[in-house]
């Protein structure tokens, strides 16, 4: 079972803005890349099931250049809110380390 | 505007922020290639809304003096115009002022006297209704459409600047330039953008260089030099042992984005999708291809207000009763800290409330069960947050917790523990909560609309104790 960070040599999450957080999910090489970036085990429904957002809001754009792909999702409260846990996002990427790829 | 020159135009960004710190050899260098202007932003929403709402910096006040004690000497010595947006870490009228007072103050200090352009961007929310009854308001995803009830719950309300204020401000012979809110990219981008270079480079290393250094290859230095020219821009590092390479410069385009490509900002949207990266030499990259399509011209708006008020508690917790089962134990205190709370103050006086007990060392940041098996750490803090309408409510369930909180059995028949709290008093009133609460955008007819340029000539004043201020 292959984890996504087997496959990456960095992964990090950051805010976009109060109401967005964006994932920057570097794979290790153009193979990785090729074979991974739009696999369906990374699709809007896995941020639906981690982080409760809107799977039809999920935005997913692949850099092949930089062998990454960008998600991101809107945030289920606004950044700081009443029960705010992180808030520049920071720390969100960590749920996506052991996704399982295949 | 001039014309359209052959000629680079050069900026040194002396940090990613003001008050982060810069360096003074960084912005020799700086100047000795050639440096035409110093750009740098002050601020970004990054660290919430507390700033917006209640007008006050992030930043220390003696960082953001010295750090601008290092410009303007420079400033007076090199004749060159320091650009300053989002002043005072949110860019609103007090965040700017605030920022105003600490320029004058190190002005005279220096004995120099420069012309000083404040940019005001904040909008009074009679203005902000009249414009989305007039259907120039449209929200951004996710929110939607905007109601005055929303624009009432702001306690400040900006809109984020372009090119053209600060543009504006050049031509009128401004030294520094202190602007309100606005795109990071447009502080830097404004002067390139003066001097008549492209817009779509100008736009492209305002983007590279709004960190900073932060587009280099290593942690070295605080600052870039953008060099813009016809065809295109450069950006090095003004840190010698520092380099910027075609991946740093590249990737620095996914920063705080959703897109990598395409970005959209005051009046036009930057296009990179077919920018080219090459490296110069070994520590400058050059970037060609960068496009400007320019759009009817909006600006976002961003405001904010404080809403509930918050009490903190914190133990912490090595009871190997209370470890064996965190999630179990987790579920019984908060329940009867909301049994309690709701026995100990009348409904009346409580209004809307909330607790929230967050286990640190187990799962507080997500806030989500763990898998099964997961093994207990040695020990854990265990932060309490009440939530209420008024701090006196916030701190009188905190009070009424109390006993409970430094108390609670995880086993009942067993005497009753003492969790570690560090304080006495043992809770802490916290304040508001603070929220942004717009992310919607307005048409203007004119990128000048809804911005108040206000100017401090010290070169007219005759005594250095009477500032003049004049109002255009």
């Amino acid at each position: 079972m292959v984890k996504l960070r087997d496959v990456c040599r960095h992964i990090r999450s950051k805010q976009a803005g109060p109401f967005w957080v964006t994932f920057d999910i570097f794979f290790d090489g153009p193979e990785s890349y090729r074979k991974y970036h739009a696999s369906p085990a990374l699709s809007p429904d896995l941020f639906a099931r981690l982080y409760g957002t809107d799977p039809a809001m999920v935005k997913a754009i692949p850099v092949e250049n930089l062998a990454m792909v960008k998600i991101s999702y809107p945030r289920a409260t606004p950044q700081g809110g009443m029960e705010e846990r992180d808030m520049h996002s920071g720390q969100q990427y960590v749920r996506l380390l052991d996704v399982d790829l295949d | 505007m001039t014309d359209v020159v052959a000629e680079p135009v050069k900026v040194i960004v002396p940090c990613g922020s003001l008050g982060v710190g810069v360096s003074e050899e960084e912005i020799a260098y700086g100047l000795a290639r050639g440096g035409q202007a110093i750009a740098t932003d002050a601020g970004s929403t990054d660290s919430g809304a507390a700033y917006l709402a209640t007008g006050k910096s992030k930043n220390n006040r003696s960082a953001v003096k010295a750090d601008l004690r290092v410009l303007m000497k420079a400033q007076a010595e090199a004749g060159i115009p320091i650009i300053v947006g989002t002043a005072g870490q949110a860019g609103g009228d007090r965040n700017l002022e605030w920022t105003r007072d600490i320029v004058v103050e190190v002005a005279r200090e220096l004995g120099v006297r420069p012309k000083i352009a404040l940019l005001r961007c904040e909008q009074e929310k009679a203005a902000v209704k009249r414009s989305n009854a007039a259907g120039r308001i449209r929200p951004l995803p996710p929110l939607g459409a905007l109601d005055d009830a929303t624009v009432d719950a702001c306690d400040h309300i900006v809109a984020v600047m372009g090119v053209e204020p600060f543009v504006a401000a050049l031509e009128a012979g401004a030294d520094i330039i202190l602007g309100g809110r606005a795109t990071d990219p447009a502080v830097l981008a404004s002067f390139p953008v003066w001097k008549g270079a492209p817009w779509g480079p100008s736009w492209h290393a305002g983007k590279t260089g709004e960190c900073g250094a932060q587009c280099a290859e290593e942690r070295e230095g605080a600052g870039v030099l953008l060099t813009v020219g016809p065809d295109g821009f450069e950006v090095e590092p003004l840190a010698r042992n520092n380099r910027c390479t075609i991946e740093s410069v590249s990737a620095h385009m996914l920063y705080e984005n959703t897109d990598p490509f395409r970005l959209t900002e005051p009046g036009g949207l930057l296009d990179v999708t077919d920018a080219h990266y090459a490296q110069l030499d070994e520590r400058t990259v050059r970037v060609t291809g960068s496009r400007w399509e320019p759009r009817p011209y909006t600006m976002k708006l961003e405001g904010a207000g404080g809403g509930q008020y918050q009490t903190l508690m914190l133990v912490g917790v090595q009871n190997p009763d209370v470890l064996r089962d965190i999630d179990g134990f987790h579920d019984r205190f908060l329940a009867a800290l909301y049994q309690r709370t709701r026995s100990a103050i009348p409904a009346e006086d409580l209004g809307d409330f909330h607790i929230s007990v967050r286990m640190y060392g187990w799962n507080a940041v997500s806030g989500r069960p763990l898998p099964p098996g997961t093994p207990p750490p040695p020990e854990i803090g265990m932060l309490f947050v009440a939530t209420a309408r008024s701090q006196a409510i916030a701190d009188a369930i905190a009070h009424a917790c109390n006993p409970y909180f430094f108390h609670y059995p995880a086993v009942m028949d067993k005497e009753l523990p003492s969790y570690g709290f560090a304080f006495s008093p043992a809770d802490v009133p916290r304040g508001q909560v603070f929220e942004f609460k717009l992310n919607h955008v307005v048409e203007v007819s004119d990128p000048l609309e809804l911005i108040r340029t206000e100017w401090i000539d010290l070169s007219e004043t005759e005594s250095r104790d009477a500032v003049e201020v004049r109002c255009g």
